[in-house]
């Protein structure tokens, strides 16, 4: 397996309550970046720099046990923000 | 042909699809139900990998948004998927309560939330179309292979053409702005103006070169974390060989170029943030905080100083 592109160091907003977490696991299958995973029955943040702040972990766990200020790393985007432009519509990826 | 296409802006708007529900092969009520958005080459994509499958493919209105955006957009949401089910009558058509979501689909989806609202369980497939049919092999199993999102330079390259096209777009109106001024400083020679054109002509191509193309293509291997720290890098090489290529003469001039080349190079590069796979919006707010002024002061000095080599002489 290739080693994951890693982006700045120490900014990005993930954290995980273990006190609140049930270790459904739901968070390891929908993270496309592999940042958490389940060691003796518990889920912990292993690769936090790989974080891209997508939010689909928060969003699918159930308890709320994870948090992440989520948005899209996208220069363009806030860019075009500052601007007062409309956002263009960004493209596009292999999935489905 | 419609992929290259759309990747290069032609007729985008062409490639939506119809929301609704599709049938692939001979479905029964057993059969899965693939959720996917309506952004045609999407749509292509998971109609090519279920060809073999009998199964349902519930098509979201994502606005003709690929299913990534959209979940970040939030138009490939919860909401939306709830609402589709029922317009689509889904629990009437299947006899199972399963649904397969790409699993990019996750920052739009809240999977416990639509169990609540519709009844129907989420789970979350891999990643790419491709790898349906083995995830349907192994019971619904997506091994870590299939829940990564791959970046590698296939992937990058098919990038490139959404990154030249708004740069050359730019880079056409500062060209003809200038060339407007070099036709000012010539009084309207034209052999002259040109000969002027020359320095900003190659500044503002071999910008696009390096920031648009080559430092997406070169990602992993140009130094640096941060994307304008790529584009610097790759954008001085740019300008040294311009320097010892092309038609800079006097010291002013290669200094016009060593300016202004690796800071445009900078700010395209950043732009690839966007289309890369790892960026998170922390990282980029940090990089454009220290990159963003440096990036428009290098272009400004550029400017600044070439104006001052041209009234000189």
């Amino acid at each position: 397996m290739m080693k994951p592109m890693i982006y700045l160091r120490d900014v990005v907003t993930l954290s995980h309550n273990p006190e609140i977490c049930n270790g459904c696991g739901i968070c390891l299958s929908v993270c496309p970046r592999q940042v958490l995973r389940r060691s003796n029955g518990k889920i912990e943040i292993v690769l936090r720099d790989a974080c891209i702040e997508c939010g689909a972990c928060q969003r699918n766990c159930p308890l709320g046990a994870v948090t992440v200020s989520a948005g899209v790393g996208c220069a363009r985007a806030i860019i075009n923000q500052m601007l007062g432009r409309k956002q263009v519509s960004c493209d596009t990826d292999k999935s489905w | 042909m419609g992929a290259f296409k759309v990747r290069w802006g032609i007729g985008r708007m062409k490639y939506r699809i119809d929301a609704g529900l599709y049938a692939t092969g001979e479905p029964t009520a057993e059969s899965p139900v693939f959720v996917t958005a309506n952004y045609k080459l999407t749509f292509d994509l998971l109609r090519k990998a279920v060809a073999s499958i009998d199964g349902w493919v519930l098509v979201l209105d994502t606005l003709g948004i690929n299913v990534w955006c959209a979940a970040g957009k939030g138009t490939f949401g919860t909401d939306e998927l709830v609402d589709r089910i029922q317009s689509s009558r889904l629990t009437d058509i299947v006899n199972h309560r399963k649904l397969i979501l790409p699993q990019l689909a996750g920052p739009g989806v809240a999977g416990h939330e639509v169990k609540k609202r519709s009844g129907f369980q989420v789970i979350y497939g891999p990643v790419k179309a491709e790898d349906i049919p083995e995830f349907l092999e192994k019971c619904l199993y997506a091994e870590e292979r299939m829940r990564t999102k791959e970046f590698g330079f296939p992937e990058r390259l098919a990038l490139v053409p959404m990154e030249v096209v708004p740069a050359v777009k730019a880079g056409l109106f500062a060209a003809a702005a200038l060339l407007v001024l070099c036709f000012l400083f010539a009084g309207f020679s034209i052999s002259e103006a040109l000969g002027y054109f020359a320095i900003p002509a190659e500044a503002i191509v071999a910008s696009i070169l390096a920031g648009a193309v080559l430092a997406p293509l070169l990602l992993p291997w140009l130094p640096g974390r941060a994307f304008s720290v790529k584009g610097t890098v790759i954008g001085i090489l740019a300008a040294l060989f311009v320097i010892s290529f092309g038609h800079a003469s006097s010291l002013l001039e290669k200094t016009v170029l060593l300016v202004s080349i690796p800071a445009m190079s900078a700010y395209l590069a950043m732009n690839f943030t966007g289309s890369s796979t790892f960026a998170s919006l922390s990282g980029v707010r940090k990089e454009m905080r220290f990159a963003l002024p440096l990036e428009i002061a290098g272009a400004s000095l550029g400017l600044l100083l070439w104006l001052i080599a041209r009234s000189g002489r």
